[in-house]
């Protein structure tokens, strides 16, 4: 049995406590990366993480990226979306493929 | 021209480099279709991926905004009350599915509440209605999240995949094939001058000998 975790600043993310996910609150990056790296090692499957966090944490992004899980997966705040997700995708095809192949298509 | 590799031109290092050649044309033709399929399926999660997360993101903005309403309408401890016991409870299974010998995850979940408007955790009489709308779209984008995750990690693990499988198909075929070919034919020649050489030089002692036996010269 796995559990789901949301990490980033308070009001971006306490609705998703409605949802029964976990919500934890979250303002410095060094805290961020604590807890984010707690949580990989306990049973989460999934960490959904503000992108203005994942912004200021991308060593740590990093380190998950290879392994199966958990699966941290960037979203956007109160404060818009940064493109940073589509980013992420640009950049497992840009490994991949060598070039991003796919950013013609809508 | 590939460097050809250090060894001794016998026949018996000649034989082991066929070997190895076979092994190595074998092994690149078998990573080669590996890679091509890896693509195929990676592209196709790629686009999954992608359009899954323009749903979310615009799921999730649409939330926010519901979420700002709300906010605007009630007061903070009432809000944190409302939400401070959350009624829901989600259960997460995951199963990997292998795919071309990567093992990616498969997610499934439950919530505890079977029915969908049975989710809120607080009664109506002290909230604004903006909050019932805004975990609503917040509960109606969640599906489309926990696939995103889903997507995502696949995207992410067999990219590394590919990238590795290309290496290797490369490695063998601009290193290590050309390396053994370039070796076994410099073997092969190699043989087959020591081969011409002894012929001349047995050629020679014949010679040598007929006519210290009977003073006869050969043509």
């Amino acid at each position: 049995m796995y559990k789901i975790a949301v990490l980033g600043d308070r009001d971006s993310i306490y609705g998703f406590g409605a949802l029964g996910l976990e919500v934890l609150p979250i303002e410095e990056a060094e805290t961020g990366a604590k807890t984010l790296r707690r949580l990989a090692e306990e049973d989460y499957a999934v960490l959904y993480v503000t992108e203005a966090l994942c912004a200021q944490i991308p060593q740590e992004l990093e380190r998950l990226r290879e392994r199966p899980l958990p699966a941290v997966v960037p979203i956007p705040g109160l404060s818009g979306n940064t493109g940073m997700g589509m980013a992420m995708v640009k950049r497992s095809v840009e490994q991949a493929v060598g070039s991003d192949i796919l950013a013609n298509e809508s | 021209m590939a460097e050809r590799l250090q060894v001794n031109p016998t026949r018996m290092e000649l034989t082991r480099l066929k070997k190895k050649l076979a092994t190595a044309t074998r092994g690149h033709k078998l990573l080669k279709d590996k890679r091509d399929e890896l693509m195929r399926l990676f592209l196709e999660r790629v686009r999954e991926n992608r359009r899954l997360r323009k749903q979310v993101e615009a799921g999730i903005l649409a939330a926010n905004k519901d979420f700002m309403l709300a906010r605007a309408a009630m007061q903070d401890p009432v809000l944190n009350t409302a939400l401070l016991a959350p009624k829901q409870k989600v259960s997460l299974e995951s199963t990997t599915e292998n795919v071309m010998s990567v093992e990616v995850p498969k997610f499934t979940f439950h919530t505890r509440t079977p029915q969908e408007s049975d989710m809120f955790s607080y009664g109506f009489a002290f909230t604004s209605g903006d909050l019932d709308d805004a975990i609503e779209s917040l509960a109606a984008v969640f599906p489309a999240m926990l696939r995103l995750a889903e997507s995502e990690k696949a995207c992410q693990l067999m990219a590394s995949e590919i990238e590795k499988t290309r290496r290797r198909v490369n490695a063998l075929e601009h290193v290590m094939i050309p390396q053994l070919q370039e070796t076994i034919r410099y073997i092969t020649m190699k043989l087959d001058e020591n081969e011409r050489s002894t012929q001349v030089r047995l050629m020679k002692v014949k010679d040598m000998m007929l006519q210290e036996a009977h003073g006869y010269e050969s043509l």
